[in-house]
């Protein structure tokens, strides 16, 4: 527990309202309750630069912006480029990986993934909690 | 052709006869084998050239004529104006359902790990483990959603093929197709990681979570 603020906020991000509540779900049982969601890269920029975020869970494939470039976007930002950005997408190609990468992605989880992947990558990107 | 040779050879004689009233110094019967030597040359090569061009081009235009009515047999308006569009519909059915259906089993298990806080820590953890494995199930619905997505936009894409075609065969053009793809890329060709976006991918070509990590490392 020790450095994880547990009431972090947290943005998800996904345009299928499905997965933004199987995350919401999941992030609830691992003991993460502050958690707002956009259904896009650029509903979830506006969000970003509304309001402090600690975390963001984004897919890649979205429309009008992807989730990639909701990443450079965020990197690009002044204010935003440290911010903790995980991916988790349906994309898992080796190029999608790199790409995302050197974008400066935090994490990479690929679809359909568990909670126990959830809870590690998680715990790499903001401590053990 | 022979009839345009003697009509060539009859105009010829007239105009060397001609000549010849103006011109007394030449031979006449000269100059006519000369020059109908040089047209018989020239008319027999221009002849064979063109009966091939003539063949090939006749051999063409049937092979086309024969394209069109079968295309027009096969009626491409009707594949374009209502199977391809149905099938569509069919596709958008499918992922509106599941996607209906998951949010039902989603409440359904809400509500159960909702009870589950109440019972006592042993039973409760088990039900929460069971409610975790129904929420991860759930995620099938995004994946699925996904692949249909691609399928729509490969039937768009064989409208769009079905039409270019009509249109060079002389059709008229048909109006743009305006389905939206199932959910994910209806109009997005002009993003930047347009190529990157091809997922959900098969097992062939998908590398797992282990390869992805070991190539995030190997970035460190």
């Amino acid at each position: 527990m020790a450095g994880v603020d547990m009431n972090m906020s947290i943005l998800i991000v996904d345009d299928y309202k499905t997965m933004l509540r199987i995350i919401r779900n999941l992030l609830k049982q691992l003991g993460f309750d502050n958690v707002d969601e956009a259904t896009d890269g650029s509903a979830a920029l506006q969000r970003l630069r509304d309001k402090p975020y600690q975390l963001v869970i984004s897919d890649w494939n979205m429309e009008p912006m992807s989730g990639l470039q909701l990443l450079k976007e965020v990197r690009a930002d002044a204010r935003l480029k440290d911010l903790p950005f995980i991916m988790i997408t349906a994309e898992s190609k080796s190029e999608n990986v790199i790409a995302a990468r050197q974008a400066g992605v935090t994490n990479y989880i690929v679809k359909p993934f568990n909670a126990a992947t959830l809870k590690t990558k998680l715990s790499a990107v903001i401590g053990n909690f | 052709m022979a009839v345009h040779s003697s009509n060539g050879t009859h105009d010829l004689e007239v105009r060397v006869s001609q000549l010849l009233k103006a011109r007394s110094d030449v031979e006449p019967r000269q100059l006519i084998e000369a020059v109908e030597a040089i047209m018989a040359t020239a008319q027999g090569d221009l002849s064979s050239a063109n009966l091939k061009l003539y063949a090939e081009i006749e051999s063409l235009a049937h092979y086309i004529q024969n394209a069109r009515a079968e295309i027009a047999s096969l009626r491409p308006d009707e594949i374009t104006d209502e199977h391809l569009p149905a099938a569509g519909e069919e596709l958008e059915a499918i992922v509106g359902a599941t996607e209906q259906a998951t949010n039902s089993i989603m409440e359904a298990v809400e509500a159960i790990e909702a009870v589950a806080a109440e019972l006592p820590p042993e039973q409760a953890e088990r039900i929460t483990n069971a409610v975790t494995s129904v929420y991860e199930a759930c995620g099938f619905q995004d994946i699925t959603g996904q692949r249909i997505s691609k399928v729509v936009n490969a039937l768009r894409h064989i409208e769009s093929k079905v039409q270019a075609l009509l249109i060079a065969f002389g059709g008229e053009a048909l109006p743009k197709p305006s389905r939206k793809a199932g959910s994910k890329r209806a109009d997005g060709k002009d993003r930047p990681d347009e190529h990157l976006m091809n997922g959900p991918q098969n097992a062939t070509e998908a590398i797992s979570q282990d390869d992805i990590d070991a190539l995030l490392a190997s970035f460190d």
